[in-house]
C-alpha cells in the first residue's frame, strides 16, 4: 500500500524534542485569517465588488496551498499530507453546510408567512384565492408514508436479513439481490403508473385512492430498505454472532437479539432516509393517489392530497394574484421538512434506546 | 422487538397526527364561506337544487386548474352533499380517463379527434351514447418579454415566428425595429423561453405560428416545442413566467392572467395589432368554425387564428361529458355542475380567480342547450 | 456502533456449520425472511410485466410509425424510438455522473469528518445536521435550484464561458438564466449527498478498532490509517453506497424537470441552454398530455432507464464481489 518508512523526519533546530517539526498551533488560525484577506480583495480586485461566493472560494484555496507548502518544509511530507487531508475533510463538511443553509434559509423566509394555525386546520375546500391550508395534504402525507412504510420496513427489514443471513450463495438470494438493485431504478413515476395500472385491474378501472399512493411508495422504498439494512448486517462481526450460538442461542434469536440490534442505529438511519425519500414524491403520488381539495382520512376509497402534490400545484398551477397561492406552496414546503425532521428525531431516539452501548 | 420497532415510530406519527388537527375547520355540514381576500365565487342561482348529493371525479387539462377549483368550490358552497374532484393531471390524462369510463367528466386543451369520437366508445356513457366537446374555458396566451429599456413592443407574426424559432437572435433586428418605431433595442441575444412539458399553451401558440407565419415556422403544431428550433426552455406557465422575469432580455409565452408585471406583445392581426383581453380573445371562439360531421350539440372548435380583429393566441379548453349517462344520478350531477360552469356566475367568477376570458353570450346560449340535452 | 469483541484470534469455523437442532422459531422467521424475498421478487415481476406489456408497442413500432404519430428523433444518423430515446438515456447518464463527480468526494471526506475527525460528542449531531438535506423533498429543491441556485451561477456560467471557453464542455454560448446541466448536476449532487454520506459514515464506524490501533500503534498519521486500515476494509460499502447515490440521481424525477432546460438531443456543453434532458424528467414532462404511442414510448424509455440502472448496478456488484474478502460477514 504505501512505501513512507516509519522513521520520523529529523528538522533541523530541535528546540524542544516534543513540539520539534512541527507548526505552532497559532498557525492555523493566523493563515486562516490572511488566507480570509487575501481571498476577498482578490476576489475584489477580480470582479470589483465584494463577492461572497467567490472570495470564500478564493480564500479557501489559498489557505490549503499556503498550509499545505507551510507543513512541506516544517514538518515533512507524511505530515504535510495528513493535513491537508485533514482540511480538505473538514472543508468538505463546511462545504455542504452551504446549500443546506441556503435551502433551509430560503424555506423559512418564504414559508414563515403562512405558517399560521388556520394552515394546519382548513383544507382547500371551497377556498379559492387567500386563505385555506394544508390540513387535507398533511393527513394525506402522515396516512400515505404511514402505509408506505407498515408495508415496506418488514418486507424490507426480513429480506435483508434472508440475504445476509440465510441465502448466502443461494441462486434465490443472488436473483433477490439482482433484482433489488433493478428496483432502485424503477423511476418513481413509473412506480405511480404501475400502482395506478394494479389498482385498476384489481377494483375497477380508474381506481385511485391513499393505498394505492401507499403501494407506488413502497414500490421506492423497499429497495432503498433493503440494500441499506443488508449492508449493515453484513458488516456486523461474525465474533457476535458465533458467541451466540456458542451459548446455545437459537438463530432466530441471534438475529433478533444481536444481529439486528447491533446495527439498529444504521438500520433506523436507512429507513428513515428511505422515508424522506418517498415523503417528497410528488409525480407517483398525483397518478396514483388523485388529486383532491378534501379531507380525507379513509385511505381505501377516495383521491387523497399529499403535501408534495399540494405544493407543487400551488407552485405551477397558481390562480390571480400569484401571492396567496405563492405563499401557500412554500409554506407547505417548509411543513413538509418539518415533518421529516421531527421523524429523523424519533428514529435517532428510537435507535439510541435499542442499540447496544458502545465504545464510541 | 420488531413489532416495538415498527409500532413505536408509527405510533408517534399518529399521536403527532393526532395532536396536530382533528379535522379540516372548513369542512363540515355548513357550507364554508369564502374567506376575505379571496375572489369569492357567488352561489349560483340554481340553489334550490341543494338536495343534489354525490360525487363526481373530473380529470385532465392542467391550464384550466383553477377554473375548474373556482367552479367547484363555488358549486360546492351551494350543494354542501356534493364533492367534486378533478385532477389537473394534463388533457392526454384526461382524455384516457374519460374514453376508458375511470372519470365523469374531462376537461382538455383540444377536443376529441373525429377517430376518437364514436358512439359507444366512452366508458361513462350509454352504447348509444357519444361525448359531447364543450368548449368552457378561453384563455388569452401572452407573448411576455423582459427587456431593459423596452416597455411596449409590437410584433407581427413572422418576427414572432423569427424570433421563437432562432432564426431572429438579436434584439436590435431590424425586423423587430420595423413594427417599433421610436423603440431603441439593447444590442444583445435574445433568450427565448418555451415550455420545456408537452402542453396545450404551446399546441396553441404553434398552430398560431404555423397559421399566421407559415413561411417562417416550417413546423407543425404540436403540443411538444420543435427541438430543431432550441432556446430555452422551463417548465409550466409558472416556469415560463419565472425565467422570463429572472432572466434577462427574454421572451416567453404564458397565459395571459399570469404574465404580472412582465411585459406583453402586442401583437398584429389582420391589419390591426390586438392585445390579450379577454373580449378579444373571446372573439376568437366566436368567430372559428364548429367542426363539421359532429353531433348536433358537440362544438369542437375550428380555431381561425387569421380572423379579423379577434387575438389569435388563446387556448380554448373543453370539458367532455357524455350525451347519454349509464348513471342517471350521475347525469343528474354534471348536468347541474356544467350549467354552474357555463353560467354568468361561473364564469366570472372563474374569470376573477384563474384570469381567463369569459365566453360570449353567443356562446353561452348554445352551450346552455347543449348541456341541457345531457341525460 | 458496535462492541468489539475482543476474544477468538482464529475465525471460528462458517456459522451454517454448526449443528443445532431445527426449532419453529427459527423455521417460523426463515420462512418469513424468506418469503419476504419472494415477495420482492414477486412485485417486481409485476412491475416489469406492467412496464414491458406497455412498452411493448413502442419498441416494436417501426420509424414511420412513430413520425406519424409519437416523438420522433432529432438524430441524423439514427430514427424511430431508439433515435429518440438515446439523447434521453445520454442526459441521464451524464447529469447522474455530473451529480457522482461532485458528490462522491464530498461524502466521502464528510463521512470521514464525522467518523474520524470531529470530535466525539459532536459527531452524532452533525451527521444528523447532513441528514437533514435529506429532509428536503425534491420539489423543495427544484423551487430552491430554480429560484436561488441557478441565479446565483450566472456569473460562473459567464466566467467560464469567457475564459475557459477552449475546453470542450465549457464551450458555447452561456445560458442566460443557468439553469443548465451543470446546475442540475449540483442540485442532484445535493440531493444524493446524505445518503452516500449516511452509508459510508456507518460503514467507517465499523472499522475494526484493532486495525485502527494497530496502525496508529505503528506510527500511521491520522490519513494514513484512514487509507490503510478504514478505506480497505469499507471499500464494499462505499461502492455500495456510491450506487444507490447513482440510483437516486438516475431516477430523480421533479427536481431536474423544474430546473433543467432540457430538449432532445446529445451535447457535451454544460453551460449553455440546450441541454440533454434526463429520462425520468422527460417522462414528467411529457406524460400529462401524452396518449396512445406516445405514452408507450414513454414507458419504454422508463424501461430504459431501468435497464441502465442494471447495467450499473451489475458493474457495481462485479466490483464489490472482487472485494468480498473485506467484508465483515465473510
Amino acid at each position: 500500500m504505501s512505501t513512507a518508512t516509519l522513521t520520523p523526519k529529523r528538522s533541523a533546530s530541535p528546540s524542544n524534542s516534543l513540539t520539534a517539526g512541527q507548526l505552532p498551533a497559532w498557525t492555523t488560525p493566523v493563515v486562516g485569517a490572511a488566507s480570509l484577506a487575501v481571498g476577498f480583495l482578490a476576489a475584489w480586485l477580480l470582479t470589483g465588488e465584494i463577492g461572497l461566493g467567490l472570495g470564500v472560494a478564493l480564500s479557501a484555496l489559498v489557505f490549503l496551498v499556503v498550509m499545505h507548502v507551510a507543513s512541506l518544509t516544517i514538518e515533512g511530507g507524511r505530515r504535510a499530507t495528513d493535513r491537508l487531508a485533514k482540511h480538505l475533510v473538514v472543508g468538505m463538511f463546511l462545504l455542504a453546510l452551504l446549500p443546506l443553509v441556503s435551502v433551509s434559509l430560503t424555506a423559512l423566509t418564504n414559508g414563515i408567512n403562512r405558517l399560521d394555525p388556520t394552515f394546519f386546520s382548513t383544507s382547500m375546500r371551497n377556498i379559492v384565492g387567500a386563505g385555506g391550508g394544508a390540513a387535507h395534504a398533511i393527513w394525506g402525507t402522515l396516512i400515505i408514508t404511514g402505509v408506505a412504510m407498515a408495508i415496506s420496513v418488514p418486507i424490507g427489514l426480513l429480506t435483508a436479513v434472508y440475504l445476509a443471513e440465510y441465502g448466502q450463495g443461494k441462486p434465490l438470494a443472488r436473483s433477490i439481490t439482482f433484482f433489488v438493485d433493478v428496483m432502485t431504478g424503477i423511476p418513481s413515476i413509473v412506480a405511480g403508473l404501475f400502482a395506478y395500472a394494479l389498482f385498476g385491474v384489481l377494483f375497477g378501472i380508474g381506481t385511485v385512492n391513499g393505498m394505492g399512493g401507499a403501494v407506488a411508495l413502497s414500490v421506492l422504498m423497499i429497495p432503498v430498505v433493503v440494500r441499506s439494512t443488508e449492508e449493515l448486517l453484513r458488516i456486523v462481526p461474525n465474533e457476535l454472532r458465533e458467541a451466540s450460538y456458542a451459548l446455545g442461542v437459537p438463530k432466530w434469536k441471534t438475529i433478533m437479539r444481536i444481529v439486528i440490534p447491533t446495527a439498529i442505529s444504521g438500520i433506523v438511519a436507512g429507513v428513515i432516509l428511505a422515508l424522506a425519500r418517498i415523503i417528497g414524491e410528488t409525480a407517483p403520488l398525483m397518478i396514483a393517489a388523485g388529486f383532491t381539495q378534501s379531507l380525507n382520512t379513509n385511505p381505501t376509497s377516495g383521491a387523497m392530497m399529499t403535501l408534495p402534490v399540494f405544493v407543487y400545484d400551488q407552485y405551477a398551477r397558481p390562480g390571480v394574484p400569484r401571492e396567496p397561492y405563492w405563499d401557500r406552496a412554500w409554506a407547505g414546503a417548509l411543513t413538509l421538512i418539518l415533518i421529516v425532521m421531527l421523524l429523523n428525531l424519533v428514529g435517532r431516539l428510537i435507535a439510541k434506546r435499542f442499540a447496544p452501548k458502545t465504545g464510541r | 422487538m420488531k413489532l416495538k420497532k415498527i409500532g413505536a415510530p408509527l405510533a408517534v406519527l399518529t399521536a403527532a397526527a393526532l395532536s396536530l388537527t382533528a379535522c379540516a375547520a372548513n369542512e363540515g355540514a355548513a357550507p364554508a364561506t369564502t374567506p376575505a381576500g379571496g375572489s369569492g365565487p357567488g352561489a349560483p342561482s340554481t340553489a334550490a337544487a341543494s338536495s343534489l348529493s354525490g360525487t363526481l371525479a373530473g380529470r385532465g387539462s392542467s391550464a384550466m386548474s383553477v377554473a375548474q377549483q373556482t367552479w367547484i368550490a363555488g358549486f360546492q358552497a351551494a350543494n354542501s352533499g356534493v364533492t367534486i374532484n378533478y385532477s389537473p393531471d394534463g388533457s392526454g390524462a384526461g382524455r384516457e380517463s374519460f374514453t376508458s369510463g375511470a372519470v365523469d367528466y374531462a376537461g382538455s386543451d383540444r377536443a376529441f379527434k373525429d377517430e376518437e369520437m364514436g358512439a359507444g366508445k366512452f366508458g361513462a356513457c350509454t352504447a348509444d351514447s357519444n361525448a359531447l366537446n364543450l368548449p368552457v374555458y378561453i384563455s388569452p396566451i401572452a407573448i411576455i418579454f423582459n427587456v431593459e429599456g423596452v416597455d411596449k413592443l409590437q410584433l407581427d407574426a413572422d418576427t414572432v415566428a423569427g424570433i421563437f424559432s432562432g432564426k431572429i437572435t438579436n434584439w436590435n433586428d431590424p425586423a423587430i425595429a420595423a413594427t417599433n418605431a421610436g423603440v431603441t433595442f439593447p444590442d444583445s441575444p435574445i433568450t427565448a423561453v418555451h415550455r420545456s412539458d408537452d402542453s396545450g399553451t404551446t399546441e396553441n401558440f404553434t398552430d398560431y405560428l404555423a397559421q399566421a407565419a407559415p413561411s417562417v415556422w416550417t413546423e407543425e403544431a404540436d403540443g411538444e416545442w420543435p427541438a430543431a428550433f432550441g432556446g430555452e426552455s422551463a417548465q409550466g406557465t409558472a416556469g415560463v413566467v419565472d425565467a422570463v422575469t429572472g432572466g434577462t432580455n427574454t421572451i416567453g409565452y404564458a397565459d395571459a392572467s399570469q404574465a404580472g408585471d412582465l411585459g406583453i406583445v402586442v401583437v398584429k392581426s389582420g391589419d390591426a395589432f390586438v392585445g390579450p383581453t379577454a373580449e378579444d380573445a373571446a372573439k376568437l371562439v366566436d368567430n372559428s368554425p364548429v367542426v363539421e360531421g359532429r353531433g348536433e350539440h358537440d362544438y369542437a372548435l375550428e380555431l381561425d387564428r387569421k380572423a379579423e380583429g379577434a387575438y389569435p393566441i388563446a387556448l380554448v379548453a373543453y370539458a367532455m361529458v357524455c350525451e347519454d349517462y349509464k348513471d342517471d344520478a350521475k347525469a343528474e350531477l354534471v348536468k347541474a355542475y356544467m350549467e354552474y360552469m357555463i353560467s354568468d356566475e361561473g364564469q366570472k367568477a372563474a374569470q376573477a380567480a384563474a384570469g381567463n376570458a369569459p365566453i360570449s353570450a353567443d356562446m353561452q346560449a348554445k352551450l346552455q342547450a347543449a348541456v341541457e340535452s345531457i341525460s | 456502533m458496535n462492541k468489539q469483541v475482543q476474544a477468538p484470534h482464529e475465525r471460528a469455523a462458517h456459522s451454517d456449520l454448526i449443528p443445532a437442532k431445527p426449532r419453529v422459531g427459527d423455521k417460523v422467521f426463515t420462512g418469513l425472511s424468506t418469503g419476504s424475498g419472494v415477495a420482492i421478487l414477486v412485485i417486481l415481476a409485476a412491475v416489469a410485466a406492467f412496464l414491458l406489456l406497455r412498452a411493448l408497442p413502442a419498441l416494436t413500432a417501426s420509424a414511420d410509425d412513430i413520425a406519424a404519430g409519437g416523438y420522433t428523433s432529432n438524430l441524423a444518423w439514427l430514427d424511430g424510438f431508439w433515435g429518440w430515446v438515446l439523447p434521453l438515456a445520454f442526459g441521464t447518464i451524464w447529469a447522474a455522473l455530473g451529480a457522482l463527480a461532485l458528490a462522491v468526494p464530498v461524502s466521502i471526506g464528510i463521512a470521514l469528518f464525522i467518523s474520524h475527525y470531529a470530535p466525539r460528542r459532536l459527531a452524532q449531531t452533525l451527521g444528523y445536521v447532513i441528514d437533514l438535506l435529506a429532509a428536503v423533498p425534491s420539489v423543495v429543491y427544484g423551487l430552491w435550484g430554480f429560484f436561488v441556485l441557478a441565479p446565483a451561477l450566472g456569473g460562473l456560467h459567464r466566467w467560464l464561458t469567457t475564459y475557459l471557453g477552449w475546453f470542450p464542455l465549457f464551450s458555447g454560448q452561456a445560458s442566460g438564466t443557468g439553469r443548465t446541466i451543470f446546475t442540475a448536476s449540483i442540485v442532484l449532487a445535493v440531493m444524493i449527498l446524505p445518503i452516500i454520506t449516511s452509508l459510508c459514515r456507518e460503514v467507517f464506524l465499523q472499522t475494526p478498532k484493532l486495525h485502527e490501533e494497530a496502525s496508529l500503534a505503528l506510527g500511521a498519521t491520522r490519513w494514513e490509517m484512514i487509507r490503510m486500515a478504514v478505506f480497505p476494509f469499507a471499500r464494499a460499502g462505499i461502492v455500495s453506497a456510491i450506487m444507490l447515490g447513482l440510483g437516486r440521481a438516475l431516477g430523480e424525477t421533479m427536481a431536474v424537470a423544474m430546473i433543467l432546460s432540457g430538449q432532445n438531443r446529445i451535447s457535451f456543453e454544460v453551460l449553455t441552454a440546450q441541454n440533454p434532458n434526463t429520462i425520468a424528467a422527460n417522462i414528467a414532462l411529457s406524460f400529462p398530455e401524452a396518449y396512445d404511442l406516445k405514452i408507450n414510448q414513454l414507458i419504454a424509455s422508463g424501461l430504459v432507464l431501468f435497464i441502465i440502472t442494471l447495467a450499473v448496478n451489475m458493474f457495481a456488484r462485479w466490483i464489490v464481489s472482487r472485494r468480498a474478502a473485506f467484508s465483515g460477514a465473510n
